[in-house]
C-alpha cells in the first residue's frame, strides 16, 4: 500500500489555503470540528487500444474529491467544520479492505472509493467495514451493484450504465430515431453497456435491428474507411449505437458508417455524469474552480468525487452531526437535498443508494441535451425514469435505513 | 414612405404638445439588462414600447439606480467591473473597481457604498462610489449572489449559492456577524420596508424563507404548487415586496410563473403565467405595475398589480436579467 506523495504545487496550494483559512476564520466561528475523509484508489493498468485516444487523467476522481473538500471548507469557515482528505493508492482489493479497516479502526467513517466492482463488494461485505464505514462509489457503473448486489451504506454518486443509456434512449426517442444498429466491442464492459442499451430500447420502445461484435484487430487509423463501412452495412437504421467503453474502435464509427446516420453511445453522442461544456445553473463557477485547481477539465469521475464530499458536507451541516450513523441517516432521509449544478436537487434512491441525477448528453465539444427529456413522467421524480426503479430492484438495501 | 412617417410623428408630437398640460411630463421607464447581448433595453411604461437599446459592458446582470435616479449602476460581469451610466445622456461615465465577476449588488441608503457579490471568488466587495475605490472585501461562502441592505442601513445580507447560507454583515464595521442556513441555492434576498423581515429564495430547494431580522432565524417557509408543472421546475429566484408589506411576488424561474403571496394570510393567492425562465422582478413607483424579466423567451411581462393580470409581454434583448424602474 502506498500513500500518494503530494506534489510541490499541491503542497503550496495547501499551505496557501491553510493560511487563508486561518486568517478568515473569525472569532465568531463555532467550535472546530474535524471531518476526515479517506480516498482509496486501486491501481489500474490501462488496456492497450487500437486507436490513439486521449487517456483519462490519472488524477481523475482525486482532484474532484479534493475540490469538494476545498468547497466544504469554504462553507466550513462559518460552521467551524474542517474537512481533511487522506489519499491512498492500493494494489488490489485485499489492500483496499485493509486500508478501510484501518480507517474505521481510527474511528472514521467516510470513504470515497475509486475502486472496481470486486473491491467495492469486498469492502461492503466485510462486516466491520459495513457497520462503521460509509462508502461512496465514484468509479464503477455496473448495474448489478444497484440492482442485485446493492449493500447497505454503499452509495453511488457515479451514474450506472442503465441511467446513462436510459438518458440517451429518451433523447433518441424524442428525435424519433427508433431503429438502432448496435455495434459493440468484445470486452466484458462492452457487453454490459450493450445489455444496458438493450434494456433501454425495450423500456422506451426502440428497435435494435441487429447487434454486431467487432472482430478485427487492425489499427483503424489506417483502415477505418473500409472496415467500418462494411461493419455497419445494413438496409436501414436511424442511428448506430456504439458499445466500446475503452475506445478501441468506437472513435472511428461516426462518419464512416454505411448509411449517413448519426452515432451515439460510448462515442458520438455520449451520455455522461459530467462534461466540461456544462455551464448552466452556475456550473461555470464549478468548472472555473476545478480548472484553476487541477489545470485541466473536470470529468465524470471528478464530479462523482466532488458530489460524494459535498453530500457529506450537506448532511453534516444540516444534521449538525459528524457521526457516521447520524450522517448516513440524514443522507437517506427525505430532507436530504444536494444542489449540484444540474438544475435539480439531487438525492439518494432509498432502494439502492444511487444518487438520482440528470444525465447530460454531450459530444466532445458541446452539451447537446440533458435527460430526463420532457414528457417522461414518474410519480416520484422525473429523474427516476433513468436507471433501475424501485420495483426492478431486488436487494436488502432499504432495511439499512431506520 | 419615410417622409410620410416623419410627418405623422410631427403631427403626433404637435398633438401631444397641445395636450401638454394633461399628460405627465415624462412616463416611467423600465431598464432591463440583457445578459447575452451586452445591452440595456429601455421601455416606456405608459406606451409599453421599447424606446431605446444601449450598448454596455460584457454580460450585464444586476442593475440599480442611485437615489435621485441620475445614475444607473450596472454589473458588467465579464468585464469585471461595475459601470456607472449617466441616465440623461445614456453614456457610461465611469467604471468602478468591483472585484472579479460582479453579479449582483445593493446600494446602501447612504447612497455611497455599493455592496457587490463576486461570484467566482467567495467575497463581497464594498466600493465607495464617490471616491470610486474598494474600501473593503469580506469573505463569504461559495458563489455569493443575492445582496440586500436593510432599510435602516445596519445590515448587509449576502447569499452564497453553494454554501446555502445568508451572511449577515455589519455595515459599520464590515465584519461578518452571523450566518443563517437556508434551502439549496439561495439566489435573492429582499428586506421588507419596515426592516423587520428578510425574504430569501432558494432556487433548487424550491422554497422562499421569511427570516426574522431581530433573531436572524427562519420564521416561515413558502413552497409552491402549480398544477401541471413538475415540482423540480419550480425554482424561486427574484422577490419583490409592496411597500405596505401586503403582497410578495416571487419569480419561479423555469416554471414560467410569478407567485403572488398575501403576506397577512400567509398564502399564495395566485400564479401569473409570464415568459420562459422568469428571473427578476421590479415594481413601478406607485406599485400599479410589476415587471418581470424572462430569460429564455427574451422578453419582459408587464403585470397589472390591482387586477393581478398580465397586460403585455415586450420583446427585449437576449437573456434579459435585471430590472429597474425610473420614475
Amino acid at each position: 500500500m502506498k500513500t500518494r506523495i503530494p506534489t510541490p504545487l499541491s503542497l503550496i496550494i495547501t499551505v496557501v489555503y491553510l493560511v487563508l483559512y486561518s486568517l478568515s476564520a473569525t472569532a465568531l466561528t463555532k467550535q472546530q470540528r474535524d471531518i476526515p475523509i479517506l480516498f482509496i484508489e486501486q491501481k489500474h493498468v490501462e488496456t492497450p487500444v487500437l486507436s490513439n485516444i486521449r487517456r483519462t487523467p490519472e488524477t481523475s476522481g482525486l482532484d474532484g474529491t479534493q475540490l469538494g473538500i476545498n468547497d466544504n471548507n469554504t462553507s466550513g469557515r462559518f460552521t467551524g467544520d474542517n474537512y481533511q482528505l487522506k489519499a491512498t493508492l492500493v494494489n488490489d482489493d485485499s489492500e483496499a479492505a485493509a486500508a478501510a479497516r484501518a480507517w474505521i479502526k481510527d474511528g472514521n467513517a467516510f470513504i470515497v472509493a475509486k475502486l472496481p466492482a470486486a473491491a467495492l463488494l469486498k469492502l461492503s461485505r466485510d462486516e466491520d467495514i459495513a457497520k462503521h464505514a460509509i462508502l461512496f462509489n465514484i468509479l464503477t457503473k455496473d448495474d448489478a451493484l444497484r440492482r442485485s448486489q446493492c449493500r447497505p451504506r454503499l452509495l453511488h454518486t457515479i451514474p450506472s450504465r442503465a441511467m446513462l443509456t436510459d438518458g440517451l434512449a429518451q433523447f433518441l426517442m424524442s428525435k424519433r430515431w427508433k431503429k438502432w444498429l448496435l455495434l459493440r466491442g468484445q470486452r466484458v464492459e462492452d457487453k454490459l453497456f450493450s445489455a444496458a442499451l438493450k434494456r433501454s430500447a425495450h423500456r422506451f420502445g426502440a428497435n435494435i435491428i441487429e447487434e454486431r461484435e467487432w472482430q478485427f484487430n487492425a489499427d483503424l487509423r489506417r483502415s477505418a474507411q473500409n472496415e467500418i463501412r462494411l461493419f455497419s452495412q445494413a438496409k436501414d437504421y436511424d442511428v448506430t449505437l456504439i458499445a466500446d467503453e475503452i475506445g478501441d474502435i468506437g472513435e472511428y464509427i461516426p462518419y464512416n458508417t454505411w448509411l449517413a446516420r448519426p452515432a451515439a453511445g460510448t462515442q458520438g453522442l455520449t451520455p455522461t455524469g459530467w462534461h466540461w461544456s456544462i455551464e448552466q445553473w452556475g456550473a461555470a463557477q464549478l468548472q472555473n474552480r476545478f480548472s484553476d485547481y487541477a489545470k485541466r477539465d473536470m470529468n465524470d469521475i471528478d464530479y462523482a468525487g466532488w458530489l460524494a464530499v459535498r453530500a457529506i458536507g450537506e448532511a453534516v451541516t444540516r444534521s449538525n452531526s459528524i457521526r457516521g450513523d447520524e450522517v448516513y441517516q440524514y443522507l437517506m432521509s427525505d430532507d436530504f437535498q444536494l444542489s449540484a449544478f444540474k438544475g435539480r436537487s439531487l438525492s439518494f434512491r432509498k432502494w439502492n443508494g444511487q444518487l438520482r441525477q440528470p444525465i447530460p448528453l454531450v459530444h466532445p465539444n458541446a452539451l447537446i441535451s440533458q435527460s430526463p427529456q420532457e414528457g417522461y413522467l414518474h410519480p416520484h421524480s422525473e429523474m427516476d425514469t433513468l436507471g433501475y426503479d424501485r420495483p426492478e430492484v431486488n436487494c436488502a438495501f432499504e432495511a439499512s435505513i431506520l | 414612405m419615410k417622409n410620410h412617417r416623419s410627418f405623422r410623428i410631427v403631427r403626433a408630437s404637435a398633438l401631444l404638445s397641445l395636450l401638454g398640460l394633461a399628460i405627465p411630463s415624462m412616463a416611467e421607464q423600465v431598464y432591463i439588462s440583457n445578459e447575452k447581448d451586452n445591452t440595456l433595453s429601455v421601455i416606456d411604461l405608459d406606451s409599453l414600447k421599447l424606446i431605446s437599446t444601449i450598448a454596455v459592458g460584457q454580460r450585464p446582470r444586476g442593475i440599480t439606480f442611485n437615489k435621485d435616479f441620475s445614475q444607473l449602476y450596472i454589473c458588467a460581469s465579464d468585464s469585471d467591473s461595475v459601470q456607472v451610466m449617466d441616465v440623461k445622456s445614456q453614456e457610461i461615465i465611469a467604471n468602478l473597481p468591483s472585484g472579479e465577476d460582479p453579479e449582483q449588488f445593493a446600494l446602501h441608503p447612504n447612497n455611497k457604498h455599493l455592496y457587490i457579490s463576486n461570484e467566482d471568488n467567495a467575497v463581497v466587495t464594498v466600493v465607495d462610489t464617490e471616491k470610486r475605490e474598494v474600501i473593503s472585501q469580506i469573505d463569504v461562502g461559495l458563489e455569493p449572489e443575492g445582496m440586500a441592505v436593510s432599510p435602516d442601513g445596519k445590515w448587509v445580507v449576502n447569499t452564497s449559492e453553494t454554501s446555502n447560507m445568508l451572511h449577515w454583515i455589519d455595515s459599520g464595521t464590515h465584519k461578518l456577524i452571523d450566518n443563517t442556513l437556508v434551502g439549496q441555492r439561495p439566489r435573492h434576498v429582499e428586506f421588507s420596508d419596515d426592516g423587520k423581515t428578510l425574504w430569501a429564495s432558494s432556487e433548487i430547494g424550491g422554497t422562499v424563507s421569511v427570516i426574522d431580522v431581530a433573531t436572524r432565524t427562519i420564521n416561515r417557509e413558502y413552497s409552491f404548487h402549480i398544477p401541471g408543472v413538475y415540482k423540480d421546475k419550480i425554482q424561486p429566484v427574484g422577490i419583490t415586496l409592496t411597500h405596505d408589506n401586503r403582497l410578495a411576488f416571487v419569480a419561479l424561474g423555469p416554471a414560467n410563473h410569478v407567485a403572488v403571496i398575501d403576506i397577512a394570510q400567509q398564502k399564495v393567492i395566485k400564479y401569473l403565467l409570464v415568459g420562459r425562465r422568469v428571473w427578476h422582478l421590479a415594481l413601478n413607483s406607485d406599485e400599479t405595475r410589476l415587471i418581470s424579466s424572462n430569460g429564455i423567451s427574451g422578453d419582459v411581462s408587464v403585470i397589472d398589480v390591482k387586477s393581478l393580470a398580465v397586460l403585455k409581454s415586450i420583446k427585449v434583448g437576449r437573456f434579459p436579467w435585471g430590472v429597474a424602474v425610473k420614475p
